[in-house]
């Protein structure tokens, strides 16, 4: 009878069990996933202070491929494709970054300003 | 005693990690910032590898009697294209085109008195030959009504292809140019400095009645292939600024000045460019 009785108990404690080595595997995962993407991050800053715009893009692509949640190597990557004339790719990356943290007012200055430069672009009527 | 001491240093130690913690997560979760300048290519609209040469004839003017808005913009935007394209800018005289427009006109009528003034291009056709016949070109044009009619003489292909062949086969720059006075009076809002009860200077916004008067400029650019005389691009822009009714700002300034906003979209069309700006990094 007691043996029937924690059927039940062993279900739950083994749920349990399942639930925090699920967490605990998943959350030193995703913290290294960050500290990876922010090291990219980190990088591709550095190398585009010098100028080097290509490799600190293909940096901040490391960095959203690594960790997709991660905002502000979006805002990183749509300012690089930015200044490369890559223009739709940029409004792609602040969107994406903009979704992942709306409240960012720098995030939100930078799209501004870039969506001054696409409205001078388009802005002019053209007729064949 | 002693247990109450160990107790105390024990809630001092879990204090301490909570705020190392805290400071911790602060330091890993704020964000760092790094303003960078950056440039950013924009393509030229027109793929002008075709053309090696551009020529700006002339434009259909109008507005203000205070500046030849013709003579001025041809000689601008020669001058801009010679400093900021790759095309080789074509020294010619500048064509008058509301007096060959009034020409075209009379030939496609066929007679002299085709081209009425102002006042008489107002009246309207009634029989039905005068429905046949092309509208009345107005000899003073006041406003974008008046310049309306103009605009057939950038449909006429034949002649552009003549002038192309003329000056071997350039891109032809062309338009009309309507730059006109412009008064406005309503609230407007300015800063108001004063001083409080404690002597501290204030700044407050406030906001008065005034009359101002300036100037619209209405450029319409019309870029046209040399070789077949067809239009291949037009862009339309309208600018306008305002001054206090008591300023007096000369009406060559004022198109100066409404032209410099307008001449970065016009070389865009032609050529690349690179916009400045600011921009911050995240870590």
């Amino acid at each position: 009878m007691p043996i029937v009785g924690s059927i039940p108990v062993m279900t739950f404690r083994i749920a349990t069990c399942i639930t925090l080595l699920t967490v605990a595997l998943a959350t030193p995962l995703h913290a290294d996933a960050r500290s990876d993407a922010v090291a990219q991050v980190d990088f591709g800053i550095t190398v585009a202070q010098r100028g080097l715009w290509r490799e600190a893009i293909y940096r901040w692509e490391r960095a959203v491929e690594i960790d997709p949640t991660y905002a502000a190597a979006f805002n990183d990557l749509a300012v690089g494709y930015e200044h490369e004339g890559q223009l739709e790719k940029a409004r792609q990356a602040y969107e994406k970054a903009l979704a992942l943290e709306p409240d960012n007012a720098q995030i939100r200055q930078n799209y501004d300003l870039f969506k001054e430069i696409n409205d001078r672009t388009d802005g002019a009527k053209e007729t064949p | 005693m002693t247990e109450q001491t160990a107790q105390k240093k024990r809630r001092s130690l879990v204090l301490a990690a909570l705020v190392a913690i805290t400071a911790g997560a602060t330091l890993a979760c704020g964000t760092t910032y790094f303003e960078i300048p950056i440039e950013t290519p924009i393509r030229a609209k027109l793929d002008v590898s075709a053309f090696q040469r551009v020529l700006i004839a002339g434009f259909v003017a109008g507005g203000t009697d205070d500046v030849d808005a013709n003579q001025e913009t041809v000689r601008l935007l020669r001058s801009q294209l010679r400093s900021k394209s790759s095309l080789r800018v074509i020294d010619a005289d500048v064509m008058e085109l509301a007096a060959i427009a009034q020409e075209q006109n009379k030939t496609a009528v066929g007679g002299e008195d085709s081209a009425p003034s102002r006042a008489a291009g107002g009246s309207a056709a009634t029989s039905s030959d005068e429905k046949a016949a092309p509208l009345p070109l107005p000899l003073e044009i006041k406003d974008e009504k008046d310049l309306e009619p103009y605009e057939r003489l950038f449909a006429n292909t034949a002649y552009w292809k003549q002038i192309g062949e003329e000056y071997q086969n350039p891109l032809i720059v062309t338009g009309t140019v309507l730059f006109m006075p412009h008064s406005r009076s309503g609230f407007v809002s300015r800063d108001v400095e004063d001083y409080d009860s404690f002597g501290r200077r204030r700044v407050r916004p406030v906001r008065t009645y005034m009359e101002r008067k300036g100037f619209i400029l209405r450029p319409k650019f019309i870029f046209i292939d040399g070789r077949t005389g067809a239009t291949i691009h037009s862009q339309s822009h309208r600018e306008e600024v305002l001054y206090n009714a008591q300023q007096n700002t000369p009406a060559l300034s004022s198109y100066f000045e409404l032209m410099d906003k307008v001449v970065p979209d016009f070389l865009q069309a032609l050529s690349s460019q690179k916009i400045r700006g600011t921009r911050v990094l995240l870590k």
